[in-house]
């Protein structure tokens, strides 16, 4: 043995190491992968050894050889089998080649299962680090489902360096194993306050990522994270809070309100860019959701235009990058703004970093109106002559082109300008967009009516000089242009002045050089051409020159029959028929131009790109129905139904020639027009033969007189230029006269005295060249409007498109490993015993459906395993299955009996913390947090159940002004009532509703109904009012208690001025606001009407929980009935037990049995006789009175656990038989639990 | 998220890449074509393109770049710096804050400079393992785990410490053997020196 050992040491002298392999690869640059091959031969030599020294020193070079290319998978095993060493070096190695090389469709991760999880559970907290990291690259669904649980343990770790790691993992799992979501969560949360920064970072850098695809689901935190935005140091931290905020704004207007002063201070403050960029981005994005009615509104904007502009000047390139990033982020609503610092943004079209200059032209687009457009295209023209590369130019191209075709060509004063740009455009080298200029052709030229007549007069241009194009074969893209040019020459060839030219133009040879496409469009619309010709010639009674246009056809058209293209072959050979029989008809002297004609005659109309998508579906059209009922299969046998379409369809073909009647063909054309008829989205030929002429509304259109002087022939030549000259002269000319015609008036009203001289033109100033009319693209009717997100539907973030705030269903419980297989039962059988009790009323629809598709997919997952038959995986499975059985038991029973968690309390927090902007937020939290345990005593019920949001209405009002406060109050009110049916429905929930709670819950089902339970606990009592109380810990604040009063007015007088005051103790101290002093009371913030109640809350700050406390205070009030008012006053003694210090705090079994274990609690216990409640009471009593919740549940035996608000952990054991309770206690500190062991008692002895 | 971070030489050799999204044709993808040599060539690609894009761009250019074709997707940036003979390529999407990220890559460098002392290309090239684990303790799973050097000095120190105290992977007689072959280095200059290359940071104050 101990020769072995050596023996393999020695052997490792000679192995190569990666040092080795990298050097040797070096030396050997000129034949390096066959020096590679044999080092990958060794490789797989070393790699067959025992020792696992030498393997993992062979999968380290792996890792290497992984990086240059080399396909690595084949070694996927023994990389698992280097994990699993026990020693930190190598299954470190192992871990990172894992990482580089393993994905979902490895095999080999699904042995890794176990072994990550002994990782995870490892005592060194390194081997823990190493297996997170790997784990963090390679996770799949299957090993997130199985480790989910243990990850989230890891959460609690005591090392911050482990928390950190499985709070940023968690991610992943999410990702993978989106049911793991909801159950995670809170802790997630929890750890956005942890004390270590780095954890508090991974913990916001999640929720981040997690909210940046489904911002909705995280508006609730917003308020957590308005804390942290204001407390942290971390830029880090602050930099992703702040982006977080920039995408909850939009939709949470009034959090946008909240966040513009802290941002604008930090912006003020901050000395890091990159902080102060993230704050302007998001200041730009709340200014983008509110639309308006914020009084600075335009001070921020003008703040964020002026530090962007300050970036933009800096000479760090980056930063001038990133603030014309903004910039054009802000251009899209106020680009007033941005509009004065185009001179800038010019400037930085000149940047020689292309980068810059394409953010640059991004912010153009927004910048053109109606009066700078030629100006800004000619600069961007500039810039395409002098462009190098053709990336930039394409890109410049682009800009240009959508620049003025933005939102229907707004900004287009002067058609002809344009369609000069895009002839100047075509002169463009190897350009990729050639398709691009010809669709804006076709599109103007169609639908601008009144420039069809230039269009064509280009285009003919163009077509004339197309040897200029075509040229060159590197030119290539730009020959679309002529497809373009063909079309509008042909379909407007009533515009052309010499018809016969273009037409000659058009049946070059050169032509057949063209791409098939372009050809046939030139064949057919010399055809459109010839016809205009022979109608022309006719006209004048030219007989002679008509035969010759046939003629020039009949030679050329045969060039364009031989070609290979089937599309121009046919064409061609088609017209050249036509035009052969056209011409023995005009030898015969007959008059042919008029039936010529009528083959072209009609208009196309554009018809919108998205049209057809746009068609409703008709009502009754159920395409997935049977026309016919499908065949029976006792008729099938003699009919083979599987043929039937096979046999039909050549017929189809086949009909024409030979079996298919006369009389049936008539019919079928019939059916067809009568379809056609009834079909609005046909577009049909006019009745009418004649051309345009009779199109209805062509006649309003005013015929563009062409101005001569523009030299409209000079093939090549810059023309657009000359336009802007024109139009500037144009626009100086109808100034004067405007400038006269006010001077007139101005003459007239002098007497009035009215405005000075009008200032810059302004945009309704500048009137277009000519009148244009754009035709509008055709939609069919009712068309849909636009819902088409178009999202990818294999996104997985949407999966994790889920509600938080919900409270936990049983069976969303994350499956937990187990040692007790007792209750084994068939996954089927399991699943359905969790669901049905699930299909109540208070699950929505919505979460109906989601379920379904969980189901579908736990279906999917368990035909998928069954396939890969891997015999111990399915052990494990049903190991897994069978565990959340154990779960709804337990959770049965807090569901039932805990004090609900969130829903409604969260929701009105929000409300609270963004509706009272004036109430310092922290505050605003403490008092509102506990508004989820006001379960109201079931005497008072009816009253109070919608009263305590009373005073969060009220408060912020006072502060209003009263300008706002109609519309305010009028959205309170319908808040209110959504608040209210939550309320109502949790108080369903648990427990006041007695007998309908069986019901509702479902859960309890054959357990007896829970009585009603308050927590309330009469404070003080006299003839006028009743105080009850209730005292809850606060999450937030480890010193803070709130202090939950109800004050019913059971006089018949009103009572006003409540003043709530309390002598202070040394531990414990009456919240009291900012300039009070110690001994003044605190007002109630309302008045009561005789027989209505209301609650109030009030904050206490605590020093020691450890020992209950009694505070004696008293309340001052006036009554006032009709004819007097009398000062009255109540004394009281608040007791805060120990029990109020006691959070209710769900925890695993896991980390319970770790509590337990780490040997720090001391125990105690209690036992009480003569119980006689069901044992599902008795717990449900512990929960709900004492913040308890239950661990686990075995038959007659249960674990509680509950939280200190100062961390002690408080565990119970709870065992009964025969009317005798023990309850076993450990805890942290020995008098705490004694007294809430007394309280417990207590309880118990009540009943 | 970080969705690639690449480390490359002035000739476009790898020296280190790591990739947190699995990159791949996107049609291959769906007729699950794919297999796991596509996987690397692919990412070999991914490092030709990133290159090509990298690299004819001047040193007082900016340090962003829109994704490439490869990395596809308008939310994808690239972020860069160029040190002396290498360049240092983070892939993102947008939830990353650029200037935050070219901070790290700074952080991400000076800790190698600390962890390796003067740190040159050639221990990117020799020591790609150790890089690895420096990167593994600044980002996780594509998202950033620590800013702070020191702790990440600290978390590295303490690893190494452990390796080294369970022998290292090439026992003593195999370092020894190295020692003597590490004499011989053929000709490559150790030519980069971080300390002396300050390329203008906005400082994120303190971290």
């Amino acid at each position: 043995m101990a020769l072995k050992i050596v023996k393999g040491s020695i052997d490792r002298m000679f192995d190569k190491n990666l040092q080795d392999l990298v050097r040797g690869i070096r030396n050997h640059k000129e034949d390096e992968a066959k020096y590679i091959s044999t080092c990958i031969d060794e490789i797989k030599q070393e790699l067959k050894q025992d020792n696992i020294a030498v393997k993992a020193n062979a999968v380290c070079k792996l890792t290497y050889l992984q990086m240059l290319g080399y396909d690595v998978s084949w070694a996927a095993f023994n990389i698992v089998e280097v994990m699993s060493s026990s020693k930190f070096t190598y299954k470190r190695i192992g871990y990172l080649a894992a990482s580089q090389c393993f994905h979902e469709g490895t095999d080999v991760i699904m042995l890794t299962t176990n072994q990550i999880r002994k990782d995870l559970s490892s005592p060194n907290q390194y081997d823990t680090g190493v297996a997170l990291t790997g784990l963090s690259c390679f996770v799949t669904p299957d090993l997130a489902r199985d480790l989910a649980n243990d990850i989230m343990t890891l959460m609690s770790h005591t090392k911050p360096y482990i928390r950190k790691k499985a709070v940023l993992i968690m991610y992943k799992v999410f990702l993978k194993y989106p049911e793991s979501l909801r159950p995670a969560f809170p802790r997630l949360k929890e750890k956005l306050e942890d004390p270590d920064p780095g954890v508090q970072s991974a913990a916001v850098n999640v929720i981040c990522e997690l909210a940046r695809r489904n911002p909705k689901n995280y508006l609730s935190l917003a308020p957590l994270f308005f804390k942290l935005m204001t407390s942290s140091t971390n830029n880090w931290v602050l930099i992703k809070i702040i982006k977080l905020f920039g995408a909850l704004t939009p939709l949470e207007p009034r959090l946008g309100k909240k966040l513009i002063e802290p941002l604008t201070n930090l912006i003020h403050s901050t000395s890091a860019m990159s902080l102060l960029y993230e704050c302007v981005n998001t200041v730009i994005a709340v200014l983008i959701s509110l639309s308006s009615g914020m009084p600075n509104h335009s001070a921020s904007i003008q703040l964020c235009v002026q530090k962007l502009r300050i970036l933009i000047e800096d000479s760090d390139q980056n930063l001038k990058y990133l603030g014309l990033l903004a910039m054009s982020k802000i251009l899209k609503t106020h680009p007033k703004s941005v509009q004065s610092h185009k001179d800038l943004i010019l400037q930085c079209l000149d940047d020689k970093d292309e980068s810059i200059r394409l953010r640059a032209l991004d912010l153009l687009y927004g910048m053109v109106s109606k009066k700078n457009l030629m100006e800004i295209v000619k600069k961007l023209m500039l810039h395409v002559d002098k462009a190098e590369g053709t990336t930039y130019r394409d890109e410049l191209l682009t800009k240009i082109i959508d620049i003025c075709s933005q939102s229907n060509y707004q900004y287009i004063t002067n058609f002809e300008w344009y369609i000069s740009i895009l002839v100047e455009l075509t002169r463009l080298e190897g350009t990729r967009h050639g398709h691009l200029i010809a669709s804006q052709m076709l599109d103007v030229a169609i639908r601008v009516k009144a420039i069809r007549g230039f269009a064509v007069a280009q285009m003919a241009t163009l077509l004339d000089n197309a040897h200029l194009l075509t040229g060159n074969t590197q030119r290539n893209g730009i020959c679309e242009v002529l497809y373009a040019a063909a079309w509008i020459c042909g379909e407007f060839s009533e515009h052309l002045e010499d018809p016969m030219q273009t037409l000659e133009a058009m049946l070059r040879p050169k032509v057949a050089t063209l791409p098939g496409h372009i050809q046939a469009v030139y064949v057919q619309n010399a055809a459109k051409l010839f016809a205009t010709v022979l109608q022309k010639h006719e006209g004048e009674t030219d007989s002679q020159a008509a035969q010759e246009t046939s003629q020039l056809l009949i030679d050329r058209l045969p060039l364009f029959v031989q070609s290979a293209n089937l599309e121009v072959q046919e064409r061609a050979s088609c017209i050249l028929q036509l035009v052969k029989y056209i011409q023995k008809l005009q030898q015969k002297n007959v008059e042919v131009a008029e039936e010529v004609t009528a083959l072209f005659a009609g208009e196309l109309n554009p018809v919108a790109p998205k049209a057809q998508k746009k068609v409703p579906i008709p009502e009754g059209l159920d395409l997935d129905a049977w026309i016919n009922e499908p065949p029976s299969e006792s008729e099938s046998e003699d009919e083979k139904p599987k043929v039937v379409f096979a046999k039909e369809e050549p017929k189809h073909y086949r009909s024409r020639h030979t079996e298919v009647d006369e009389k049936e063909l008539a019919r079928r054309r019939e059916v067809r027009k009568q379809e056609q008829a009834n079909n609005p989205f046909y577009i049909k030929a006019s009745p009418s033969s004649q051309k345009v002429y009779d199109a209805p509304g062509v006649e309003h259109i005013p015929v563009v007189q062409i101005d001569l002087s523009v030299p409209l022939k000079v093939p090549g030549m810059p023309m657009s230029d000359q336009y802007l000259k024109l139009e500037e002269e144009r626009r100086q000319k109808e100034k004067a006269e405007r400038k006269k015609k006010e001077k007139k008036k101005k003459r007239e009203k002098r007497g009035k005295g009215r405005k000075a001289d009008s200032g810059p033109e302004s945009e309704e100033d500048i009137t277009p060249a000519h009148q244009v009319d754009i035709v509008t693209e055709e939609m069919p009717e009712n068309a849909l409007p636009s819902d088409d997100d178009d999202k990818d539907p294999n996104d997985p973030h949407k999966a994790l498109d889920i509600d938080l705030d919900k409270p936990l269903a049983d069976s969303e419980k994350l499956p937990v490993r187990t040692h007790r297989p007792e209750v084994l039962k068939s996954p089927a059988e399991d699943r359905d015993s969790k669901s049905v009790p699930q299909e109540t009323k208070k699950k929505s629809s919505k979460e109906k459906k989601e379920k379904k598709k969980d189901k579908e997919k736990d279906r999917k997952r368990s035909k998928e395993e069954k396939k890969k038959k891997k015999k111990h995986k399915e052990v494990e499975e049903e190991l897994l299955e069978s565990q959340p059985e154990e779960a709804v038991q337990s959770e049965e029973t807090k569901e039932a009996a805990a004090p609900p968690t969130s829903t409604s309390a969260e929701a009105s927090d929000l409300d609270f913390w963004l509706s009272s902007a004036p109430v310092p937020p922290a505050a605003a939290q403490e008092v509102t947090a506990p508004s989820s345990a006001a379960a109201v005593d079931t005497s008072s019920a009816a009253a109070p159940e919608s009263e305590p949001d009373e005073p969060k209405d009220t408060e912020p009002e006072d502060t209003k002004s009263s300008k706002h406060k109609k519309k305010k109050q009028k959205k309170e009110k319908e808040e209110k009532e959504k608040k209210k049916k939550k309320r109502h429905h949790h108080h369903h929930h648990h427990g006041d509703a007695g007998g309908e709670d069986s019901v509702q819950n479902g859960t309890v089902e054959e357990e007896e109904p829970l009585p009603p339970m308050s927590n309330y606990s009469l404070l003080a009592e006299n003839s006028y009012i009743k105080m009850v109380y209730d005292i809850q810990g606060n999450h937030q604040d480890e010193s803070k208690v709130v202090v939950s009063v109800i004050f019913e007015n059971k006089s018949d007088s009103f009572l006003k001025s409540m003043e709530f005051n309390v002598l202070d103790s040394l531990n414990s101290k009456l919240q009291r606001p900012e300039g009070a002093g110690p001994h003044d009371g605190l007002t109630v913030p309302f008045q009561l009407p005789p027989g209505v109640s209301n609650e109030a809350r009030f904050v206490f700050s605590v020093q020691s929980i450890v020992m209950p406390q009694k505070l004696k205070g008293t309340l001052t009030f006036i009554v006032k009935s009709d004819e007097s008012s009398t000062h009255e006053k109540l004394d009281f003694k608040l007791h805060f037990t120990c029990t109020s210090y006691l959070i209710t705090t769900p925890c695993y079994s896991d980390a319970y049995a770790k509590l337990l274990e780490s040997g720090d609690l001391k125990g105690s216990s209690l036992r009480l006789e003569g119980i006689n409640m069901p044992f599902h009471h008795l717990l449900a009593r512990i929960c709900f009175h004492h913040h308890f919740s239950v661990v686990e549940r075995i038959d007659s035996c249960a674990s509680m656990y509950s939280r200190s608000i100062q961390g002690h952990h408080v565990c119970l054991l709870v065992k009964t038989s025969d009317q005798t309770v023990s309850i076993d206690a450990k805890c942290d500190e020995p008098s705490l639990l004694g007294n809430v062991l007394d309280e417990i008692k207590q309880t118990f002895s009540k009943c | 998220m970080i969705k690639a971070i690449l480390i490359f030489n002035n000739h476009g050799k790898p020296r280190l890449i790591r990739f947190y999204q699995y990159f791949l044709n996107m049609q291959l993808q769906i007729k699950h074509l794919c297999t796991n040599k596509m996987a690397e060539d692919m990412q070999q690609q991914i490092i030709r393109e990133t290159f090509h894009l990298v690299s004819k761009r001047d040193d007082n250019v900016c340090n962003f770049l829109e994704g490439g074709s490869l990395i596809g997707g308008s939310d994808y940036k690239l972020i860069y710096r160029h040190y002396a003979t290498l360049y240092f390529v983070f892939c993102v999407d947008s939830s990353e804050s650029e200037l935050g990220i070219l901070d790290l890559i700074q952080v991400f460098v000076e800790t190698l400079d600390k962890c390796f002392e003067n740190v040159c290309e050639l221990d990117l090239i020799f020591h790609m393992d150790k890089v690895h684990y420096i990167l593994q303790e600044v980002v996780m799973g594509g998202m950033v785990l620590e800013t702070n050097m020191n702790e990440i000095v600290a978390q590295v120190e303490l690893q190494n410490r452990m390796e080294k105290s369970e022998g290292g992977l090439s026992g003593a007689p195999a370092r020894a053997v190295s020692a003597v072959k590490n004499m011989n280095l053929p000709e490559i200059p150790r030519n980069i020196n971080i300390g002396d290359i300050n390329i203008k940071v906005p400082s994120l104050s303190p971290f």
